[in-house]
């Protein structure tokens, strides 16, 4: 069986600056790191390849030459190959053109049963790349994936939803977006990062995979950033306790206390 | 010096040590207990065999990536060393100088995490004077008959198997008639003594280990007879490099609790950070930390470059041994009361960073090898 893992090399927005000018993230000094919904996606990959001798799981990523970090990471993990997705071409894309690109790598694979993908980057949060590859390479589709489990020719899922969730059953190949609910991410070991450095990542450009050079990078981005902001803060809570009327009180005193009321 | 393995080394260390490790230590410290399920999480990320070769089950690694490992573990909880051992004292025997079946059995069982082993030298009368021991290997056919008591022998309570120095001639003189074993935990006339109460690295099982008339055979021996001295000061020399960045580690660790704590800490309407004895205090302490650091790994770099390391080695541990003890003690005081209240990790640092200067050779013998290194034998 074999499993296509997509993950993206993110920086870690705990504390994320926002360029005033051009409303983009300001990246530089931030710390690199492996999308967290990614983690989760490459992690139930190599569940499957734990119980199953011949799964064979290849990470795909695209981004630019120091996204082969993350890639080292995910072999040091445990994954069998690793392809960077990497071309000036492919520069400034949106999540439109990001799935243009990546497909044609995922066809370029063509033996794929499953295709795992963080539900969405923690820097653009658009949750939009996984469905769309799925669109893309005309295959079913589960995103915001809680459980899993492997079937013949299919997979069965739990797909999370705010009050519940769904459970559906669905033919391989499919694609899958995966939410941290689904499992804990392993972490490398000291012999899987030995071995990941000896590894040879390949890197495809634009002329690698069969795809329309005018469906690529920033020019085939139909996506215009508006305004990037962050939210402020919200204040801490306020847990009012006692019995209904003494609560009825003490929000009544505190919301004319902030002169709400 | 450093690949860019060795930086995600680091990071792997670094995370892991913050998220499973550091949360534990205190608890670890308290109940006297290393928790089987995080012994589990080491050796699913092989932190424990970093130094083995692959053909056995290992890493392969180097002695910079067993600093790494070592470093970033012990700044986190310093007893959670003694976990890791096979990278230093426990392996070093087998690795330099087991032939290959032995490696098979004993070093190959400890890379998969089924066999612990430990490393006994130390006496109840031969301690630094090594040449005092009194444990005695007798020939009887093919097979040795080990009578004697070893002490402080770390990981003594849980392990499986032991290298043992023994004297196969009583007669020759100094050291030239020590001879070293393994010994399984499981044999006739090996016991263990009670599990030590220490001041610090609680998680840490130590124990006496006693053989009447153990039986060994042969194919025990490590090497030949009467090398048992060369072993031994060939293990205690790279196991020097893991004691030095187990210094470090505590030392950066107690220092981390320094800064966090007097940038917190207001006393006199401040910060006590922004005042200038704690200033200068903190500069001199990252000051010395960096020293150990390049210390340490100056050290590992000759090792793991084939050169002469030895005294290197020496001075790396000499050094950061003092130095966690020196650090922990000035971070425990401008901590003032808190620091002597459990609640806070600099009193468990201060006291687990005691036994850095004290084992694996104290500074006092680190500085004879240095000062022999220097003038000549």
């Amino acid at each position: 069986m074999n499993i296509v893992v997509c993950v993206k090399q993110v920086p870690n927005t705990n504390e994320v600056r926002i360029d005033p000018v051009k409303g983009t993230l300001i990246r530089d000094g931030v710390e690199s790191i492996l999308n967290p919904d990614d983690a989760n996606a490459l992690e139930e990959a190599l569940l499957l390849k734990d119980q199953n001798e011949d799964v064979k799981v290849t990470v795909l990523s695209m981004g630019p030459p120091q996204a082969s970090e993350v890639l080292v990471e995910c072999l040091a993990k445990g994954a069998d190959e690793a392809v960077l997705i990497s071309d000036r071409a492919f520069g400034g894309a949106d999540s439109w053109a990001t799935s243009n690109t990546l497909s044609a790598a995922i066809k370029k694979i063509n033996d794929y049963d499953i295709i795992f993908a963080g539900r969405q980057a923690i820097d653009g949060d658009t949750a939009q790349v996984g469905p769309q590859i799925a669109e893309k390479l005309n295959i079913p589709q589960v995103t915001y994936v809680q459980d899993f489990s492997l079937n013949k020719d299919s997979v069965t899922v739990q797909r999370q939803l705010e009050d519940g969730y769904e459970l559906i059953e669905v033919k391989t190949p499919v694609l899958l977006t995966t939410i941290k609910e689904l499992n804990t991410p392993r972490y490398m070991s000291v012999k899987g990062i030995q071995d990941a450095y000896k590894t040879d990542i390949p890197v495809w450009g634009l002329n690698d995979i069969d795809v329309d050079p005018a469906l690529v990078g920033l020019k085939a981005s139909p996506t215009k950033v508006f305004k990037s902001f962050v939210n402020p803060p919200k204040g801490a809570g306020m847990m009012l306790e006692g019995t209904t009327k003494e609560k009825v009180e003490s929000l009544f005193i505190n919301l004319k206390d902030k002169h709400i009321i | 010096m450093f690949e860019k393995k060795h930086e995600m080394i680091r990071k792997l260390a670094r995370e892991f040590a913050e998220n499973e490790i550091a949360p534990r230590a205190q608890e670890i410290d308290k109940t006297g207990e290393y928790p089987e399920d995080l012994r589990q999480l080491l050796i699913k990320s092989k932190f424990h065999c970093v130094t083995i070769p692959e053909e056995y089950g290992g890493c392969g690694g180097d002695y910079k990536s067993a600093a790494i490992v070592t470093e970033e573990i012990a700044a986190k909880c310093g007893s959670s060393v003694t976990q890791i051992m096979p990278n230093s004292l426990s392996g070093a025997p087998l690795i330099y100088y087991g032939n290959h079946e032995q490696k098979k059995k004993y070093l190959q069982g400890m890379a998969e995490g089924t066999l612990i082993g430990a490393f006994g030298i130390t006496e109840p009368g031969a301690g630094s004077d090594t040449a005092s021991i009194t444990t005695v290997a007798e020939k009887d056919g093919d097979d040795y008959i080990l009578n004697g008591r070893k002490c402080f022998i770390t990981n003594g309570p849980i392990c499986d198997f032991i290298t043992v120095f023994a004297k196969t001639d009583t007669k020759a003189k100094g050291v030239s008639g020590i001879s070293a074993f393994i010994v399984e935990a499981d044999w006739n006339g090996f016991s263990r003594g009670k599990n030590e109460e220490k001041l610090g690295i609680h998680g840490s099982k130590t124990c006496d280990i006693i053989l009447e008339n153990v039986r060994v055979p042969k194919e025990n021996l490590l090497s030949k007879e009467g090398r048992g001295f060369k072993i031994c000061m060939g293990t205690l020399d790279s196991g020097r490099i893991t004691v030095a960045s187990q210094g470090l580690g505590l030392a950066q660790g107690a220092f981390d609790q320094a800064v966090k704590f007097t940038k917190e800490r207001i006393q006199f309407g401040k910060p006590i950070s922004r005042f200038q004895n704690t200033q200068f205090e903190l500069a001199d302490m990252a000051t010395k930390i960096q020293c150990a650091r390049h210390l340490v790994f100056d050290a590992a770099h000759k090792k793991d470059t084939g050169r002469p390391y030895t005294m290197e080695a020496a001075m790396a541990k000499y050094y950061a041994g003092d130095l966690c003890n020196d650090v922990s003690y000035r971070s425990l005081q401008l901590h003032g009361g808190y620091g002597f209240i459990k609640d806070y990790d600099i009193e468990r640092i201060f006291r687990d960073s005691r036994i850095v200067s004290i084992y694996e050779g104290t500074s006092e013998i680190q500085k004879l090898v240095i000062s022999g290194m220097i003038l000549g034998k």
